[in-house]
Formats: C-alpha cells, sequence, structure tokens
C-alpha cells in the first residue's frame, strides 16, 4: 500500500515540479510577495501632505507646523490661504488631512488661554485619516506639555510607551510572519483542489478510481505533495525574514514546522472538500477563492478578530488561518511554549479531522 | 464539364512550436457539382485544410484560390458563398433549432421575405420542421447534423465544406445526410466531405486521401481500389474459429489485410503473390476461396503499408489466465436516469471469462454510462452491475486489482512524459523495483513507445495515444480488461492491430469488454449486444444478430445491415 501512496506523489510532484511553468508559478510569487509586501502593505502611514490653512502666522502655529512637517508622515506641507483653497485641497485628495489655526492662536497660547486648532480629515481614507490623526495628537499634545513646564507649570503625569517584541512597531515583523501563513494557505489550497479538478476534467481521476487505490490513499497522494510545496515556500520566508529582513527567530523551528503540519492538513481538507464539489478546474478555483479571501479577511491579520462582531468571531473559530497566524506570530516574534501553543493547535486538529473526513465522505458519495 | 471551383497549390501549413507540418505540399483542384471527400485518419490534416479553405488560416506557403479569390485577402466577398459547417461548436446548445437558425440567419444577413422562404425550405429539407422550439443540446446527433447543415446553407452557398459531418450520427442518420449532400451536388454546389470512415470515400466523386499531412492519392476512388483489382478473397464455409483462422492467415506472407466479414474472412493478398492454400489455414473440410470486389479500404491499407500482421507481442507476453468460463460480468436490470432520461433503460447481460463482449451502438446510445457502471464509476438508479461477483463501486481493491480499464476519452497524465505515465499507473498497481521495470519496458517494446518516452502524450498522435491508454491499462495483467471505444478515431492500420492485440489477450483467457460504434468491429467479438437508445435491442453471436435480418435477396447482410434493420424494427414498434 505504502508503495501505491509513493508512485501517488511521485507522480504529484512530477506534474507540479518538472515543468518550467508550474515551477515558476509556485516560486516565483513567493519572492514577489516577499519584496512588495513588506513594503506595500504597511498600516504606517508614510509620505502623505499635510495641508495648512494658517490664518493667524504667529510664532507658535509656526512652530507647531514645523514640528509636524518633521514627522515621518508628511513629506509634504501644502499651505493653503482661503477656504477654497481647503475644500479643493479635500475634494481633490491633495492633503490627506488639513490643520487650520485660527487667527488668535499664538496670542491665545502665551496669553495661556485654550488655544483651538481645527483638523479636517479625508474620511473617504478613514484609517490612514484616523492614523494620521493619532499621529497629530501626539505631536500637539508633546507640544502641549512642553510649553506647560517651560512655563514651570505642574508636571502632568505622563503615560510612558513600550511596544514588547516589536520595540520600534516595525512593520516588516507584523507583515513576514504573516506572509508564512498567507502564502502557505494559498498554494497548499490550490495544489490540493486544483490537482483533483483538474484530473477529473482529463479523465484521470476515472483511471485512479478503477485502480485499487482507495479513496483515502487518493486523498494521502494529494495532501502530502501539498504539504511538501507548501513547507518549502514556507522555508522559503522565514529564511528570507531572518537573513534579509534581519528579524529575529524567537521560538522553535521544531514547534513552528510541527504545527505547519497541522495547518497544512486543514487546508487539505478545505482544498479536497472544495474539489469534491466541482468538476472543473475553474470551478475549483473560484471555490478556492471565496475560501481564501474571508479566511484572510478575518484571521486577525488586517485587523483584531477582536473587532468582529461575538457571532462572527465564533465561526471565525473554524478558520484555520486564524489560529495559525497566531501561532506563526508567537513562535517567530516570542517563543511560545509548546503548552501554551496547544491552545492554538487543537483547533487546527479538528478542522484537519473534520475537513479531511468529510472531504472523504464526499469522494466516496460523489461518484453517483 | 464540371468547372473547377477551388484551386490548391503546393500549400504547406506549419503550426508554430510543431515540428511536423500539418499539411505539407499539398495541390488539388475541387470541382462544382461534385462531392469530394477528405478521407483519412485522425490528424492526417484535414480540419487544417478545412479551415484554410473557408478563410480561417493562413497557410505557411502555397497559394489557395476558391472561385478566383484568395481566402485570405478576400475574406468577406468569399463567406457569402462559403458554407461551414465544423466539427463540433457549430451550434448554439443552449439555443432551440429556431434560435439557432435565426442566428446564423442574421450572421449571413439573410433578411425579410427571404428568411421565411429559405428556413421552409430548409427546414423541410432537413425535416427539422417538427422541432422548431427543441433545444439543439436535446437533439440527437444525427439531427444536430442536420441542423448545422441548414444553417450552413443559409444564403446560398456555392462551396459547402463540412467536416467530420458522419461522426456522432447512427448509420440511419447518415444514410440521410449522404442523401441531401446528393440532391445539393445536383444543384450545381461543390461539397467537401471529411471523414475518417473509409466506407464513405466510396460515396464521393473524387476523393483526396491524406495521411499525415501528406496527400497519398486524389483521383476517383474506383481509381485506387482498382489498385487491388484481383487480390481480394474471402474464405466462405468456414469451420471453427474466424478469429483464429484471421489470426492464422495475417500470419501468412502473402497476405496483405485481413478482416472477418460476417460468416466469411475476407483477405487481400499482396501484388504477385501466389494463391492461397487453404489446405494449410486448417479452414475446415467445407472451406472455399471465392474471388470479391475490392474495397476502398483494402486500397487504403495498402498505401499505408499494409496490416500489422497476425500475432499479438502483448498476448505473448501474457501469463495465461486459468480458471473455468464462469460468468466474469453482470448486468442485471441495470438503469441510470439523468433527470427523466434513462441513459441506460434496464440493461441485462452476462458475460463469461476469456469472452469478447461487445456493446455497439451509435454514440450516444448509452453505451459509455452501461460501461462506467460496470466499472464503479457511476451509481445505477436500480438494478446491479457485478464484476467477479463485486459491486467494482463499493469493492476491495483486491477486486479492482484484476481489471483494465481504458476510457473513451484519452486520459493519461499529460504533465507527465510517458515514461512517468507507465511508472505511475505500474506503481499504482503495486508494481514495484524489478517487476516494475520488467513490465514498463515490455509495453514500451509491444506498443513501441520508445522514441516518445520522454515526450508529453498530448504531443503523440491519436494512434500513439491509444496505445499508450491500452499499455497503461494491461501492464499489470488484469483478467478482465474494459475497453471505452478503444479504436474510435484511430486509423484503420492502427484499429488492425487493437483487434490483434484484443484477440491475443482473449486466447489467453483474459475477458474484454469493449465498446465500439464501428459496426464492421462487431465481427470480432464472441457476443454482442445491440444498444439504441439506452436499450439492448439485440443480443447474441455476430452469426445469430445477421441471421436474424438475413432475408432470400439479402442471404449474408453486414452488421451494419443487420443494426440498422433492428433500429427499425424496434422503432417501428414503439411507435404503434
Amino acid at each position: 500500500m505504502l508503495s501505491r501512496i509513493a508512485s501517488l506523489i511521485v507522480k504529484e510532484l512530477q506534474g507540479l515540479l518538472q515543468d518550467r511553468q508550474s515551477r515558476a508559478l509556485l516560486i516565483v510569487p513567493v519572492f514577489l510577495q516577499l519584496a512588495l509586501f513588506p513594503f506595500a502593505a504597511t498600516l504606517e502611514v508614510k509620505n502623505n501632505t499635510l495641508a495648512v490653512f494658517n490664518e493667524d502666522n504667529g510664532g507658535e502655529s509656526i512652530e507647531l507646523v514645523q514640528r509636524l512637517s518633521r514627522a515621518q508622515a508628511f513629506t509634504q506641507v501644502l499651505d493653503l490661504h482661503s477656504e477654497v483653497d481647503l475644500r479643493r485641497a479635500i475634494d481633490n485628495q491633495e492633503a490627506l488631512i488639513v490643520l487650520r489655526f485660527p487667527s488668535d492662536f499664538s496670542r491665545a497660547v502665551l496669553a495661556g488661554r485654550p488655544a483651538a486648532i481645527q483638523a479636517i480629515l479625508d474620511g473617504r481614507r478613514s484609517n490612514s485619516a484616523q492614523i494620521v490623526f493619532g499621529y497629530v495628537q501626539q505631536i500637539v499634545q508633546d507640544y502641549n506639555d512642553e510649553r506647560t513646564t517651560n512655563r514651570g507649570g505642574p508636571q502632568l503625569s505622563k503615560l510612558v510607551v513600550r511596544y514588547w517584541f516589536n520595540p520600534n512597531l516595525d512593520y516588516v515583523r507584523h507583515i513576514v510572519p504573516s506572509l508564512v501563513a498567507i502564502i502557505t494557505t494559498i498554494s497548499a489550497l490550490i495544489v490540493t483542489s486544483l490537482s483533483v479538478a483538474r484530473e477529473r476534467e482529463q479523465g484521470t481521476f476515472d483511471q485512479l478510481l478503477v485502480s485499487p487505490l482507495t479513496p483515502g490513499m487518493i486523498m494521502v497522494g494529494k495532501t502530502i505533495p501539498a504539504m511538501l510545496v507548501a513547507m518549502g515556500q514556507a522555508t522559503i520566508i522565514l529564511s528570507a525574514g531572518v537573513f534579509v529582513y534581519r528579524i529575529p527567530f524567537q521560538g522553535s523551528l521544531l514547534l513552528l514546522y510541527g504545527s505547519m503540519v497541522f495547518y497544512i492538513l486543514a487546508l487539505a481538507g478545505f482544498g479536497l472538500l472544495i474539489s469534491s464539489l466541482c468538476a472543473t478546474q475553474q470551478q475549483a478555483f473560484l471555490g478556492v477563492f471565496s475560501f481564501v479571501m474571508p479566511a484572510i479577511l478575518l484571521s486577525g491579520f488586517p485587523s483584531p478578530v477582536e473587532n468582529m462582531p461575538v457571532w462572527l468571531q465564533y465561526l471565525d473559530w473554524l478558520n484555520p488561518l486564524r489560529h495559525f497566524i497566531v501561532i506563526v506570530k508567537s513562535v517567530f516574534l516570542k517563543d511560545l511554549g509548546a503548552a501554551a501553543l496547544l491552545r492554538h493547535l487543537w483547533p487546527l486538529l479538528v478542522i484537519a479531522v473534520g475537513t479531511l473526513g468529510a472531504a472523504n465522505w464526499m469522494f466516496r458519495r460523489r461518484l453517483g | 464539364m464540371s468547372e473547377a471551383l477551388v484551386h490548391l497549390d503546393a500549400v504547406r501549413k506549419v503550426f508554430p512550436r510543431s515540428k511536423q507540418p500539418a499539411l505539407e505540399g499539398l495541390s488539388a483542384v475541387l470541382f462544382r457539382g461534385r462531392i469530394t471527400g477528405l478521407i483519412g485518419p485522425d490528424g492526417a490534416g484535414k480540419t487544417t485544410l478545412m479551415r484554410l479553405m473557408a478563410g480561417l488560416l493562413a497557410p505557411t506557403s502555397g497559394r489557395i484560390q476558391v472561385d478566383g479569390l484568395d481566402p485570405i485577402s478576400d475574406p468577406a466577398k468569399l463567406r457569402e458563398f462559403i458554407g461551414y459547417m465544423p466539427q463540433k461548436f457549430g451550434l448554439y446548445e443552449d439555443l432551440s433549432v429556431m434560435e439557432n437558425l435565426e442566428l446564423h440567419a442574421d450572421l449571413r444577413g439573410v433578411l425579410g421575405e427571404e428568411r421565411i422562404t429559405t428556413f421552409k425550405r430548409l427546414l423541410e429539407f432537413t425535416d427539422l420542421s417538427r422541432f422548431t422550439t427543441r433545444f439543439a443540446g436535446k437533439l440527437s446527433g444525427g439531427m444536430k447534423q442536420k441542423l448545422g447543415l441548414a444553417c450552413a446553407l443559409l444564403g446560398h452557398p456555392r462551396l459547402l465544406l463540412l467536416d467530420e459531418p458522419g461522426v456522432g450520427v447512427d448509420p440511419i442518420s447518415r444514410r440521410e445526410l449522404w442523401k441531401m449532400v446528393h440532391e445539393l451536388v445536383a444543384q450545381g454546389l461543390a461539397v467537401v466531405w471529411s471523414t475518417a470512415y473509409l466506407e464513405e470515400a466510396e460515396l464521393c466523386q473524387e476523393v483526396l486521401l491524406m495521411n499525415d499531412g501528406k496527400l497519398i492519392f486524389s483521383g476517383q476512388p474506383q481509381e485506387l481500389t482498382s489498385r487491388v483489382h484481383d487480390r481480394s478473397w474471402q474464405i466462405r464455409g468456414v469451420t471453427g474459429s474466424r478469429r483464429q483462422l484471421l489470426a492464422r492467415a495475417l500470419r501468412r506472407p502473402e497476405v496483405m489485410d485481413g478482416v472477418i466479414q460476417g460468416h466469411n474472412v475476407r483477405l487481400v493478398l499482396r501484388p504477385g503473390s501466389a494463391p492461397l492454400n487453404l489446405g494449410e489455414l486448417d479452414a475446415g473440410p467445407r472451406a472455399g476461396l471465392v474471388p470479391v470486389t475490392p474495397r476502398f479500404e483494402d486500397a487504403f491499407i495498402e498505401a499505408l503499408g499494409g496490416g500489422p500482421g497476425g500475432d499479438s507481442a502483448l498476448a505473448q507476453k501474457l501469463a495465461p489466465v486459468p480458471g473455468n468460463h464462469d460468468t466474469v460480468v453482470e448486468a442485471v436490470d441495470l438503469t441510470k436516469k439523468f433527470g427523466n432520461f434513462a441513459a441506460t433503460d434496464h440493461v441485462n447481460f452476462a458475460v463469461k471469462r476469456g469472452e469478447i463482449f461487445g456493446l455497439l451502438g451509435p454514440n450516444g446510445a448509452g453505451k459509455s454510462t452501461t460501461f462506467r457502471m460496470l466499472c464503479g464509476l457511476l451509481t445505477p438508479t436500480s438494478g446491479t452491475a457485478r464484476v467477479m461477483g463485486f459491486d467494482l463501486k463499493t469493492s476491495a481493491s483486491q477486486a479492482r486489482q484484476q481489471l483494465g480499464y481504458m476510457a473513451q476519452k484519452f486520459s493519461q497524465y499529460s504533465n507527465l512524459t510517458v515514461r512517468q505515465n507507465l511508472k505511475f499507473f505500474s506503481g499504482a498497481y503495486g508494481l514495484r523495483g524489478e517487476r516494475q521495470r520488467q513490465a514498463v519496458e515490455g509495453m514500451v517494446e509491444i506498443f513501441k513507445l520508445h522514441p516518445y518516452l520522454d515526450t508529453t502524450p498530448d504531443t503523440l498522435s491519436l494512434g500513439f495515444k491509444q496505445r499508450l491508454a491500452l499499455a497503461c491499462a494491461v501492464m499489470h495483467e488484469p483478467s478482465i480488461v474494459f475497453l471505452d471505444e478503444p479504436t474510435s478515431g484511430v486509423d484503420p492500420v492502427t484499429r488492425r492491430e487493437f483487434w490483434t492485440h484484443i484477440n491475443g489477450v482473449v486466447e489467453k483467457g483474459v475477458t474484454v469488454v469493449v465498446t465500439t460504434h464501428f459496426m464492421d468491429e462487431a465481427e470480432y467479438c464472441d457476443r454482442i449486444a445491440l444498444v439504441f437508445r439506452g436499450k439492448i435491442i439485440a443480443a447474441g453471436t455476430p452469426d445469430q444478430l445477421q441471421d436474424q435480418v438475413a432475408t432470400k435477396e439479402h442471404p449474408d447482410p453486414s452488421m451494419e445491415d443487420a443494426f440498422i434493420s433492428l433500429v427499425e424494427a424496434e422503432t417501428q414498434e414503439s411507435s404503434s
């Protein structure tokens, strides 16, 4: 029996790897995403334009504008001279934020009276706007504190912030470990589901079914190649993270690869389940897509799982990526121990058993 | 008398990324008022030539002129008088008959009063008036071709290009199609009819015989046939197995080709050879040698270099299968319904060990559905299918280990090389190490796959694809082999080779269940079941079926004659 499964695996790998095109399809996207995502897919807001409508032009407002313009978020400061300009700057997306200093701003500050600044943000880019607003608030706050201290005012209690595991809040440390999870997700799903659909399309699946191979053996023969391919890709990303992006790997490789096995089993289950429902590669591809998109969006990668409504959080428990992304990041960045890992590992095991079982049942049933 | 319409001058077509030219130096003239047959096996270049004439492809070199026009530089004018019926995709399956006609009429600019009269004339001509609201996808193969023909005939074409109109059409509809085309030719049209069926060649006034992109012969079919004049013989009054007699005959050096024909064995001798000595062939005491009229196929086989001989290298390699003459394959009230359409309708038969059992019928009759249920690939709606007493759908692997299966559609891995395919399939059947190596090598030798070992199957010709498929199906030495249309689309020489193998393995005790739509292939089977519209309308030995329809005027009907009479009887019965 083992030799039969071995021939299946060899055949599958030959099909995947010997053709230059399909080899390129497995490797090129990995490098491409690895090169692009850490720079492009970041939630930090950089290189934006700050527009200022300064009706005051006193020393205090100029001081504040200069401080703001030094922030990484703004590479350009746009001077506005009228309300019409202001409206146009936002409408045409020339600036993400406009600060308007009233004509008595400097006077009020010097007199120790509360002074107001109006901030107008582009709500169409709500995320960036909020983040930029945070930066601006921070800078204004610092400026305020300084002024109070300089004037000999009372030292106010101050929040001192330290970010553990990622002291500089470097976004690459969030992206690269997540990429390990995301790229393995996509390739494991595509390799399993599309290869079955391809066999169906070409009629080779019938050849397998009339042979002594059982549906179980065929599934193993599809899962192991997917696992090898996905792990190979994960290894590339991990090494790039450690050696190129210089992210310190804190945890145990054994734990990471061990849990990856469970994760890919869960994915293969989904992939095979999708392919058991599909007759053509096109359908399988659409099926994979409609699984992958929500899986990534709800994984906690782009936004925290806790932000979701509670019922969705429960439903999201079925999303293997949600569990695995926690595992990769924890092992990578903070050396999560085996015991703590177990909390995220057992859901993967449950999902794998469930989906693989369902796929097996479907394969037996759908012959009719 | 008739004037030339199409001139082909040294036409050559090479497709990008293919080493072999699809057409090589082809020159010919096609005339008005004649049916020109484009005859040749699959992959000979028939469709390419059609598409060149229709202006859908540009030749790599050479010149084509259709009524004085160059199809590439004058496509718009050309389209006004060419009717082209492609092999498939000519019809929109989810539109009704009328909607298809209307669509094509819009495309061809047949409008107003002219449209109404044309539709009336064409619907009458094709006898489709009763089916105008039916979806094209729900029509039978024959009716689809008639509708395709009607669409191609819209707007008075002078040149009608028909690409394999006979494929997927039962013999009765095929005869009707021919009758219609003869009427058109009488009106002065030039018709090009491409086909892989050699018997259709004899119905053409002119033939272009093609093989591997080259023109082997052009002229009247009788001219080619006359080359084998005086060399065609029938052995009549045979006692004993005709299959074995044929194998013995084919081993003789003077025999170029041979087939079984009803009760008789038909042989074609090599030119200049001495007459056959029947005594040496052991044909039985009452056997006699009678000269018969040569057929186009005889000449074709000779043009391709002769038949394959009588010995099967495959059979020589196989160990004899032990066992008695038990029933090994059985269908009991087997039924499969798709919606309210019964693809297989209460089918019963039993196959004994060491038999060749043939399911015979036109495309779409339900042969493959029955077949797939036997192999466990499809669940019957009711009834049972058993192989060696097992239901293969649920049975253990051991039962399936005994089985070889060759699907109708080529189903080897196109992303693996030929060698990897052989390795994989032998491995899947549990062959390992030295045994696996020997099995693979044996198949390579028997099917002459050596030059192709490191290429992928999609670059192979259809004949070699089928050889590879058969190799993969028998490598593990199964005791039962299921072959679904193994010879469909294959050239006649390869077809003979296949039957030599099938005959050979059966002599070793292997059971063969085979489907075919070639009526003449039924003669090779021990027993056949005629399948028509999902039902078995007759079953028995080929002799029994032929005797069933033999009449005084027609004492020795062919299998096709038998099929037609049995179908006619069946349809009369069901309509009355």
